[in-house]
């Protein structure tokens, strides 16, 4: 059983955050929630683990 | 359309007068079946196999107009060789193992079942449902020659029903005037639109998914392959999706997607959906259509399968999408299921407390085809806007990447389910193979010529494995036979990988339907002899 990682995990925070708005810039607000979606999936492929997925949609729902 | 020469254009069990008809009092019957459709014909065939006289009464005397299911999966096919009419199934059927998906214009992947070997009978073949009922109504013919007491009346349409302590009465109408008659027991296998239910006033609750889908049967000579071809959002259907699927004599399933904002008999018109069909088929291939209609799902069942005298199966008790293949296929696991249970009870070896276990283990069944056919309905059907972004994500990303091949639904095809916490099992004593735990179906195995599902027919089994045991036992009435196997004689293993796991020796109690009861690494007498009543209800 792992636990989802709430605390600081990404060197060069700045560089990944422009990254991310790298791969949105120029795009249309459709092809945007797309792209969105398809990290999404990758990601969530990527850790596998039920429990940290849960826990993470739990983290995401009861923030914003 | 030359309907004039179809099998559903002729009468099969056609209108004759019954004695019942002359009798001044209400004659009755141990056991009265409402429809002749696959589910009532299914258990009139095991009722009478196991010497249990029946009535099936139908409103109609042809088996089911037009084309409705088209997939029978193997558990279906198995139960059906214990009816005898499995054989015809698969001789006629089409078998199937690959599938394309299509999103937009694109191929974006194909799968194969790959089905695991050892098992005589396919994955899944495809056959129109009226040859399906043509079999069954066979059987029924074949049984009545043996000397069978089971009896088929068409046009003897219910129209009344009476729900007592101890029996049921029945007002049925026919062409000839009414009459009535009674049943000791009553089972309600009147599809979806169930006027059982409507006149006993029982719920039938669930979702409606706004949806139409135009379902077309069309004869051609096409040289398609034998694969079932899925489309997201085609050119040809845009913003739907399509369906495209073999069954025997040429003749093809189509569904498309119509979307809930239509005309329906507009849109049922020839005019109309020849267009449709060469869009998608092709300008160029020549076509019939046999038949086509326009269906609204619903996923949706009733609260309690079991009212007294009066039970439900198949339709009648609960609905899905066809997504997946659950409809007749679940219901024959209903009837499976209920078969036994009542021949024990009627014959005073079990209390009638067994059918509540009927209840509880197919409403755990009918739970769990919902749930598939729903969330396969809200992935071709995506519900929202953020529903459609994600189904679209992930169509995108299964053309390249395989990880998003499982999360794409498009119909998640039947399979048989555990009866995990029945009343029935007894704790598992085995460290054995999951999927023979207590409350699952016995998977198949090839025993040199033969098979072991074929062995295990319609008693209670004591299946032993490299065990001693005694070679029958009698609990109170209950009869159980001794089947003996060796894993040692068994060259491909099956034996061993699907009943022994890390265990040297099994004993496995088997019920009738051939789910599992109980399990252990050997015979244990008093053990045993308790697994058996807890099997029939009891303890
Ligand atoms: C388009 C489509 C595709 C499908 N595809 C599949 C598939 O691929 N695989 C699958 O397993 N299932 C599929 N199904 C579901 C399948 O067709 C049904 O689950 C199946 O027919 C149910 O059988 P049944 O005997 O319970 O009910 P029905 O077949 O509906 O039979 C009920 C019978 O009761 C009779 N009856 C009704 N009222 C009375 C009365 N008052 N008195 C006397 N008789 C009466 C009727 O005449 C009828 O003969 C599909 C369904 C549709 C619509």
């Amino acid at each position: 059983m792992s636990d989802l990682n709430l605390k600081p995990n990404i060197a060069g925070a700045d560089d990944f955050y422009a990254a991310l708005l790298g791969a949105h810039e120029g795009l249309s607000k459709e092809d945007s929630d797309a792209l969105n979606a398809r990290l999404v999936l990758i990601l969530a492929n990527h850790v596998g683990d039920r429990e940290v997925l849960d826990q993470a949609l739990d983290a995401a729902r009861n923030t914003g | 359309m030359n309907a004039e020469n179809k099998i559903f254009e002729v009468p099969l069990y056609a209108y004759e007068r019954s004695p019942d008809q002359d009798n001044e009092a209400a004659v009755r019957h141990p056991v009265v079946i409402i429809g002749a459709g696959p589910i009532g014909l299914g258990l009139a065939i095991d009722l009478a196999q196991q010497d249990v006289p029946v009535v099936i009464l139908d409103d109609n005397d042809k088996v089911s107009f037009g084309s409705r299911a088209v997939c029978y999966a193997k558990r279906p096919l198995e139960i059906l060789d214990r009816l005898g009419c499995g054989q015809p199934m698969v001789d006629k059927g089409v078998e199937w193992n690959v599938g394309k998906v299509f999103f937009d214009e694109r191929k974006i992947y194909e799968f194969d079942l790959l089905p695991e070997d050892g098992h005589e009978r396919p994955a899944f073949i495809n056959l129109q449902q009226y040859y399906f009922e043509e079999y069954l109504v066979n059987r029924v013919r074949e049984l009545q020659a043996e000397g069978k007491a089971i009896e088929i009346r068409g046009n003897n349409k219910v129209s009344a029903i009476g729900n007592h302590a101890d029996h049921a009465t029945l007002e049925v109408d026919t062409p000839e005037g009414p009459y009535n008659i009674e049943a000791d027991w009553l089972i309600a296998c009147d599809g979806a639109g169930s006027p059982t239910r409507q006149m006993l006033g029982l719920d039938f609750v669930g979702r409606v998914f706004e949806d139409n889908f135009l379902i077309a049967d069309v004869i051609m000579e096409a040289d398609f392959p034998t694969e079932r071809w899925f489309w997201f959002d085609p050119p040809f259907n845009k913003g739907q999706s399509a369906l495209l699927h073999k069954q025997p004599d040429n003749v093809w399933r189509i569904d498309l997607q119509l979307g809930w904002d239509i005309d329906k008999e507009e849109e049922k018109k020839p005019e109309n959906v020849i267009p449709r069909l060469k869009a998608m088929l092709g300008e160029d291939v020549q076509f019939e259509l046999e038949w086509v209609s326009i269906y609204t799902f619903q996923c949706r069942r009733m609260e309690k399968f079991h009212h007294g005298r009066v039970i439900f199966a198949g339709d009648a008790a609960h609905q899905v999408s066809p997504f997946g293949a659950r409809g007749a296929n679940s219901g024959l696991q209903d009837t499976d299921n209920l078969a036994w249970k009542l021949k024990l009870v009627m014959d005073g070896m079990a209390p009638e407390s067994l059918l509540d276990s009927y209840d509880m283990e197919r409403i755990h069944g009918a739970d769990e085809n919902i749930m598939n056919s729903s969330r396969s309905t809200d992935f071709i059907t995506p519900k929202s806007e953020m529903s459609r972004i994600l189904r679209d994500a992930v169509l995108d990303l299964a053309e390249q990447h395989e990880f998003a091949r499982p999360l794409v639904n498009a119909g998640r095809l039947s399979v048989p389910c555990t009866y995990d916490g029945s009343p029935l099992n007894t704790a598992d004593a085995l460290d054995g193979p999951e999927r023979t735990r207590p409350g699952s179906p016995c998977p198949d195995v090839k025993l040199g010529d033969d098979y072991l599902l074929r062995q295990l027919g319609d008693k209670f089994t004591l299946l032993t494995i490299d065990a001693d045991a005694p070679e029958s036992l009698d609990e109170d009435g209950i009869e159980v036979t001794r089947l003996a196997l060796s894993a040692k004689a068994d060259t491909t293993g099956m034996l061993k990988a699907r009943y022994l796991g890390n265990e040297d020796s099994a004993v496995y109690l088997i019920r009738p339907d051939q789910h599992v009861a109980a399990r252990r690494p050997s015979f244990d007498e008093n053990l045993f002899r308790a697994a058996i009543r807890r099997a029939t209800g009891k303890e």
